[in-house]
C-alpha cells in the first residue's frame, strides 16, 4: 500500500465529487460509435459476498489480525497491495491482460444490513430506502432506447424490472443437491423425519438423472455453462446488449474457507463462460460483479463473517482498457473501521455503475443523474477515461 | 352398445344450464357420437377429418372453461375470508369425488361443487348426499346414466342392464363404508332402485325435430322434465318392484324407491362413525385422536347429521387445535395457503394446473372415486418434496416486495419455531427467505 497513490487517488476523488469534468473525451465509450453496440452483464452476487476475500488487502497490516483463520493466503498478486482471491484464475487472467478492475470498498448508498433492504437498493438505484418500484439498469434501458435488456432466470429481478421491455430466460436446471436452501432446509427439517428423508431422496435422484444425462437443460449448477448459455444469447443479430444475472450463496456466517473457494470458483467460471461464449463480442463487453454489502471485518466464532457494510465490486471485460484499482482504499485501521466493525465504504457502488452507462453505453448525464439514479448528481461517475 | 337410458354431455348441457355458453355452439357442430342415436333418428354427420377437427376443438373448449372455473375456484380460496368454510366445501366434494378423469364428468364439475356442494356443506348429510348422487357430474362419474332394469320396458325391448358402480360406491364411499356389513345383494337391490336416475338427452327436449313415433314416446317417458341441476327421472328404464337392502324393504315408488333408500344408508350409525374419523383424519391428524372421533359422533348423530353442528363441534373440540401440526398440505392446499400467505391470488390456470400436475394432484383429476388420498406419506415423497420446492422457489422469486419475517410470522403466528424464524431471518435474498418460510415444516405441515 503505497501512501502517496493513495493520496492521489483521495485528491481526484474529491475532485470529482465535487463536480470536476475529468472526462477524457477521446476515450468516452460507445455513444456515437457505429456499428455493433456495446454489451454489459450486471451479476449481482446476493447473500454479501466477502469483500476482503475477494479483493485481498494483502499489504494491509490489520488484515491478517483481523482475519485469523480466514486470511486469504495465495492470493494472485494485484497492484496498490491487493491481491486476487485464488479460486479467481479465470479473472487474474484478465487482469493480467489489462481487461479486469477492482474497487475494494465500495457500498450502496444506505446503510442497512438486511439483505433484502440492501439488495433492493443496490437494484432500484435509490438514495434511500423504497424510493423505487422499478431497476436501474432498466431505466438505463429506457433512456436509452433499443438496447435489447435479458434476465437470466424465472423471474425479472428487480434491477431489470420496470418500463423498458425486457426478456428472460431460465437456464431450467432443477434444484441440485448441493443446493444451499436444500442444506438449509435439512436444517429445518431436524424434527420431520419424513420431509427431510424424503427431500434428501428426491435431490438425489434428482441429480443421479442429471449425471446420466437424462436431463438436457442446464444443470443448476454447471456455472461454466452457465456463462456460455448466457454469452449465446448476447450474440448474433438479436443477441442481448444488457444482461441481468444472479450468482447466489455469498452469506458466509460459517465454514467462510471452502464456501467462498466453491463459490468463487464457479463465479469465475461464469465470466470464463462469458469470455469465451462471446468470442469477439467480448472486446465490447464489460461485465460488473457486485453484491449489496460486505461482511465484518473481524471473523465471528464460527469459521465465517457476519453482515457488513463496504465489499469488492470487480469489474472485466475486452473493453475494460486499463487495469486497476477503482475508488480508494479506508484501510482497516481500528479508527477507519465502519461503526468499529466493518470495512468502511470509499465510494458509492452508484458512481461505478453510472460510469460503466456514461463510458460504455453512452447514457447521457443528465439521464443519469435524473432517471437513472434519481438525485444522484452529487455521485459523479467514478470511471472517468477508464474505457 | 345402444341403450335407452344414456346420454352425452352434450344432450344434458342442452339442458342444464351450461357453465359453457360458449362452447355450446362448437359442442353443437361436434360428430355424432352419441349412442342412443345411431339409429338413424338423426342423420350422421360427415365422418373424416373434419368430424374429428370439430371433435378436437369441442373438447378442448369444454376443457378451456372447466379450466377457467378451477382457477375461478383457487382464486376464491385464496382470497375468501372463510378459510375454513371454504376447506369444508373442498373436504365433501372430495368425498363426494366426481373427477375430471373421466371427460364426461369433467366438464360439470364446476357446476357439481356449486350446484349440488356448496349449497349443501352446513346442511343436513342426507341433502348433501341426495344433491351429490342425483348430479350429473355424479351420474355421468359413476355410470348411472347409462344403467338400465333389466325388467324395465327399456331393458325388454333390447339387451341392456344394470350398472352397480354408483350403488356399490354410495354404499362403501359415500355413506356406511365397506365394514358395514352389506352383501353383494345389498348393491344389486340398491342399484336396481336406482334405475331411472339419469339426465336429459338431446332428444327430450330439442324441438323442430320432425317427431317420430319413439321421439314422442321419449318425450313422455321423462316424469316431470328436468328436475334440479339437470337430474331426470326416466321410468321407461327403472327396474320394477320391491327392494330389499340391508334388511329393510322398500315398496316399488319409482324414482323415491332409490332416494329412500340412499336417506336411510346416510342416516345409518356407521355412516356417522365413518364420516366422524374422516373428517377428523382430514382435519386433524392422519391418525385421529380418539376423543375427538368419538365427539364428532355425537354431533352428528344428535343432531341428525346437521353438518353444520358437526362443523361446529369440530371447530370447538380441543383435539383441533393442538399446537403440533399433524398434516402434510395437499398440492392444493399448499398453493392456496401460499398465495393467502402472500396476499396473492393465482393469475392463470396453467402455471397453476402445471404446479398442481408436478406436485401430484392434477386440478379435479382425483384418480379414484374415492377422492384424493389424504395422509402425509401420499403427499411428501421424495419426487413430490423437489417439486414443492422447484415451485416454491419460483413463487418466492416472484415476491416483489415485502418482508418474509412478517410474513412468516402472520402466516404461521404462534406456530413459527425458533429454527425457522431463524433461517427466514437469516435469508441471505427475499426470494431465499420466502423460498425456505413456503418449505418449513410449519408451512408445509397443518
Amino acid at each position: 500500500m503505497t501512501r502517496s497513490l493513495d493520496l492521489t487517488r483521495r485528491f481526484l476523488l474529491g475532485a470529482s465529487a465535487a463536480g470536476v469534468s475529468l472526462a477524457f473525451a477521446g476515450q468516452a465509450g460507445a455513444s456515437a460509435a457505429p456499428g455493433p453496440r456495446n454489451k454489459m452483464v450486471v451479476i449481482i452476487a446476493r447473500g454479501a459476498m466477502d469483500g476482503l476475500s475477494v479483493v485481498v488487502p494483502v499489504d494491509d497490516p490489520n488484515y491478517r489480525p483481523l482475519r485469523g483463520a480466514l486470511a486469504i493466503e495465495h492470493s494472485l498478486p494485484m497492484s496498490d497491495g491487493f491481491g486476487l482471491h485464488p479460486s479467481l484464475a479465470g479473472l487474474h487472467s484478465l487482469y493480467s491482460e489489462g481487461q479486469m478492475r477492482f474497487a475494494p470498498a465500495v457500498a450502496i448508498p444506505v446503510r442497512v444490513r438486511s439483505h433484502f433492504d440492501a439488495q433492493d437498493v443496490l437494484e432500484n438505484g435509490g438514495e434511500g430506502l423504497r424510493q423505487q418500484t422499478d431497476g436501474w439498469l432498466n431505466r438505463a434501458l429506457a433512456a436509452m432506447g433499443g438496447l435489447k435488456g435479458l434476465s437470466i432466470g424465472a423471474q425479472t429481478p428487480l434491477i431489470l424490472r420496470g418500463s423498458a421491455a425486457t426478456s428472460s430466460w431460465a437456464p431450467g436446471g432443477r434444484t441440485g443437491s448441493e443446493d444451499r436452501i436444500a442444506s438449509l432446509l435439512q436444517d429445518l427439517y431436524v424434527n420431520d423425519r419424513l420431509l427431510a428423508e424424503n427431500l434428501a431422496a428426491g435431490l438425489q435422484t434428482e441429480a443421479q438423472a442429471m449425471a446420466m444425462g437424462g436431463d438436457p437443460r442446464l444443470a443448476r449448477n454447471d456455472v461454466a455453462g452457465l456463462g456460455q448459455a448466457v454469452a449465446r444469447l448476447m450474440t448474433g443479430p438479436d443477441g442481448a446488449d444488457v444482461v441481468a444475472l444472479s450468482v447466489d450463496g455469498w452469506d458466509t456466517h460459517a465454514r467462510q474457507v471452502g464456501q467462498l473457494q466453491a463459490r468463487l470458483t464457479g463465479l469465475d467460471q461464469v465470466v470464463s463462460g462469458l469470455r469465451s461464449g462471446l468470442g469477439e463480442d467480448w472486446d465490447r463487453t464489460v461485465v460488473v460483479i457486485a453484491t449489496e454489502f460486505g461482511r465484518t471485518a473481524r471473523a465471528n466464532g464460527t469459521g465465517g463473517t457476519d453482515h457488513g457494510t463496504g465489499s469488492a465490486l470487480l469489474m472485466a471485460g475486452g473493453a475494460v482498457k486499463a487495469g486497476g484499482m477503482i475508488g480508494d482504499w479506508p484501510t482497516l485501521a481500528d479508527n477507519r473501521l465502519f461503526e468499529s466493525r466493518d470495512l468502511a465504504p470509499a465510494l458509492d457502488v452508484r458512481s461505478v455503475f453510472k460510469g460503466v452507462l456514461r463510458d460504455h453505453l453512452g447514457v447521457d448525464k443528465a439521464a443519469l443523474d435524473s432517471s437513472v439514479f434519481p438525485a444522484s448528481a452529487d455521485e459523479a461517475p467514478a470511471l472517468n477515461g477508464l474505457f | 352398445m345402444t341403450r335407452r337410458g344414456s346420454a352425452t354431455p352434450a344432450d344434458v348441457m342442452m339442458n342444464v344450464s351450461p357453465p359453457a355458453g360458449v362452447a355450446m355452439q362448437e359442442l353443437d357442430n361436434r360428430p355424432n357420437t352419441d349412442p342412443t342415436v345411431t339409429d338413424g333418428s338423426r342423420p350422421m354427420e360427415p365422418a373424416g377429418q373434419a368430424a374429428f377437427d370439430a371433435r378436437r376443438a369441442s373438447r378442448q373448449a369444454l376443457t378451456r372453461v372447466a379450466a377457467e372455473a378451477f382457477l375461478a375456484r383457487t382464486r376464491l380460496a385464496a382470497t375468501t375470508p372463510d378459510g375454513f368454510a371454504e376447506r369444508w366445501a373442498i373436504f365433501w366434494a372430495n368425498h363426494f369425488t366426481a373427477s375430471a378423469t373421466k371427460f364426461q364428468s369433467a366438464i360439470f364439475l364446476d357446476a357439481y361443487e356449486r350446484e349440488a356442494i356448496r349449497p349443501h356443506v352446513f346442511g343436513r348429510f342426507e341433502t348433501l348426499a341426495m344433491a351429490a348422487e342425483q348430479h350429473p357430474a355424479m351420474l355421468l362419474y359413476l355410470d348411472q346414466a347409462q344403467s338400465v332394469g333389466p325388467n324395465s320396458p327399456a331393458g325388454q325391448r333390447r339387451s341392456a342392464g344394470l350398472n352397480e358402480n354408483l350403488a356399490r360406491e354410495i354404499m362403501e364411499l359415500h355413506t356406511i363404508g365397506s365394514d358395514a356389513g352389506y352383501s353383494q345383494g345389498d348393491v344389486t337391490e340398491f342399484a336396481r332402485a336406482l334405475t331411472g336416475w339419469s339426465i336429459p338427452a338431446r332428444r327430450d327436449t330439442e324441438a323442430g325435430r320432425p317427431a317420430g313415433r319413439r321421439g314422442r314416446s321419449m318425450a313422455r317417458a321423462i316424469v316431470g322434465g328436468a328436475g334440479q341441476n339437470g337430474f331426470v327421472y326416466r321410468p321407461v328404464v327403472h327396474e320394477p318392484g320391491e327392494r330389499t337392502v340391508l334388511g329393510q324393504r322398500y315398496a316399488d315408488t319409482g324414482r323415491a324407491q332409490g332416494e329412500a333408500i340412499l336417506k336411510d344408508l346416510a342416516n345409518r350409525p356407521e355412516t356417522a362413525r365413518k364420516l366422524a374419523r374422516k373428517i377428523s383424519a382430514h382435519f386433524v391428524a392422519d391418525i385421529p385422536p380418539p376423543g375427538l372421533v368419538a365427539t364428532l359422533e355425537r354431533a352428528w348423530t344428535t343432531s341428525g347429521g346437521d353438518l353444520a353442528v358437526v362443523a361446529r363441534a369440530l371447530i370447538a373440540a380441543p383435539e383441533a387445535w393442538e399446537p403440533v401440526p399433524a398434516k402434510v398440505k395437499t398440492p392444493y392446499d399448499f398453493i392456496v395457503s401460499a398465495h393467502r400467505a402472500f396476499g396473492t391470488e393465482p393469475q392463470q390456470v396453467q402455471p397453476l394446473r402445471q404446479g398442481l400436475i408436478a406436485m401430484g394432484q392434477p386440478p379435479q383429476s382425483a384418480p379414484s372415486p374415492e377422492g384424493w388420498p389424504d395422509t402425509a406419506a401420499d403427499w411428501a415423497g421424495p419426487d413430490a418434496l423437489v417439486k414443492r420446492l422447484d415451485w416454491s422457489r419460483a413463487a418466492a422469486s416472484r415476491v416483489q416486495a415485502g418482508d418474509p419475517n412478517a410474513a412468516a410470522a402472520a402466516a404461521l403466528g404462534l406456530r413459527l419455531g425458533e429454527r425457522t424464524r431463524m433461517a427466514v431471518a437469516r435469508a441471505e435474498s427475499r426470494p431465499e427467505a420466502f423460498t425456505l418460510f413456503l418449505m418449513s415444516p410449519e408451512f408445509q405441515r397443518r
